[in-house]
């Protein structure tokens, strides 16, 4: 590598951005690969109950299926987004 | 024991073709009996590539379809006694293949030679499973590069799923090696391109070798001579390496790294 190159360089190097990019999705179609036929139906239908109530971006939502021993544990994140109404209230008990 | 190895990536244009030609050569030039089969039915290219493009009188599916027996297809190279080439069809389909056909081709050939070498289409469909279904042994090429590293995995996913070692489930699954092909170490060391020990985390399977980008490659295959012939093309070494390897030789990675600089090079990059 030049130093000149290094001075240079202000950003993150893409080769890192590839790879961490790449781990993400990796990780998603293997839960969705290794996982029972209708993990990817039920995520989808998980998504529009949420995104009825918080406007939130597709990849601020996170579902995972663990095992661990005999039980299967899935894992739902959510990140809301900060300091936002909910879109609606009407619906919440 | 007859081995059959696949080579499959998922993604085209990763080297597939370029990896058989040079495998399959240098298999043989270790006295392995090889014969190296063409499974992209529609894109013939290893004949191309292997330099005997003018000889094709049968082909895979002539054969398949009982047009012309084995002995008739089968083209013998003309560089090594132990290396024959079995051509795909270039006016038929990939429907062409049928599990069951290609199992009584293989069953045949195992009958003769040491190693059976199998081109695999790119994709995920039809084709490319016809090509992994019956493998031992699967060379799995990937570039440093996101939808290469991305496919191969999804090529992964269907080697331990849907070949015939995962269907009956009682044998070894397929012994699966990782190929990074295309290798830029230049480019890795200012952080433009994924590195070796990146691709292989990310995909998690043993590395069986790095060839490096080279200009000899697309030389080779304009003239018809695998790479491998060429001792002083560095991937023509790489892949002598990658065949000693696979016999269970220890090599070390070669041409892995950055040639070293003078001081004013390494200053402006040139
Ligand atoms: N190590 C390499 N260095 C430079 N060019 C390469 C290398 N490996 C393959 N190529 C070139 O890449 C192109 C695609 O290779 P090919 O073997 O046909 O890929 P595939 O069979 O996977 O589609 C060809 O032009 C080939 O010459
Ligand atoms: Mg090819």
């Amino acid at each position: 590598m030049s130093i000149l190159d290094y001075l240079l360089r202000r950003q993150k190097r893409s080769a890192a951005v590839a790879k961490d990019r790449l781990q993400i999705i990796l990780a998603r179609e293997h839960s969705d690969r290794d996982g029972p036929d209708y993990l990817p139906a039920m995520k989808r239908e998980l998504l529009e109950v949420v995104s009825r109530y918080v406007e939130v971006d597709l990849d601020k939502i996170q579902v995972n299926l663990d095992r661990d021993g005999d039980c299967e544990i899935l894992e739902l994140n959510i990140m809301l987004p900060e300091g936002e109404e909910p879109i609606k209230h009407a619906a919440a008990q | 024991m007859a081995k059959v190895i696949v080579v499959t990536s998922g993604k085209g244009g990763v080297g597939k073709t370029t990896t058989c030609a040079n495998i399959a050569t240098g298999l043989a030039q270790r006295e392995k009996k090889t014969v190296v089969i063409d499974f992209d039915i529609g894109l013939r290219n290893l004949d191309l590539v292997m330099g005997c493009e003018r000889r094709v009188v049968y082909d895979f599916v002539n054969v398949l379809q009982g047009e012309a027996s084995l002995k008739q297809a089968l083209i013998r190279d003309k560089r090594s006694d132990n290396l024959y080439v079995l051509p795909a069809s270039q006016t038929r389909d990939k429907d062409a293949l049928t599990q069951e056909g290609v199992g009584k081709v293989l069953d045949e050939l195992k009958e003769s030679f040491d190693f059976i070498v199998c081109d695999s289409p790119a994709g995920i469909e039809r084709g490319a499973v016809m090509a992994l279904y019956y493998a031992d042994e699967a060379v799995v090429v990937t570039n440093p590069e996101v939808s290469s590293v991305r496919d191969s995995d999804r090529i992964l996913g269907i080697l331990a799923a849907k070949s015939r070692r995962a269907e009956q489930g009682e044998e070894e699954p397929i012994k699966e090696h990782l190929l990074i092909t295309r290798y830029s170490p230049r480019r890795v060391s200012i952080g433009e391109m994924l590195s070796i020990s990146d691709v292989q985390e990310l995909l998690g399977i043993p590395l069986i070798g790095v060839i490096p980008e080279s200009e000899s490659v697309l030389q080779a295959s304009n003239s018809g001579i695998p790479v491998i012939h060429n001792e002083k093309s560095i991937s023509g070494q790489a892949y002598t390496d990658v065949v000693a390897r696979f016999l269970g030789e220890n090599k070390p990675m070669r041409f892995v790294d950055e040639e070293k600089k003078s001081l004013l090079s390494r200053l402006f990059g040139t």
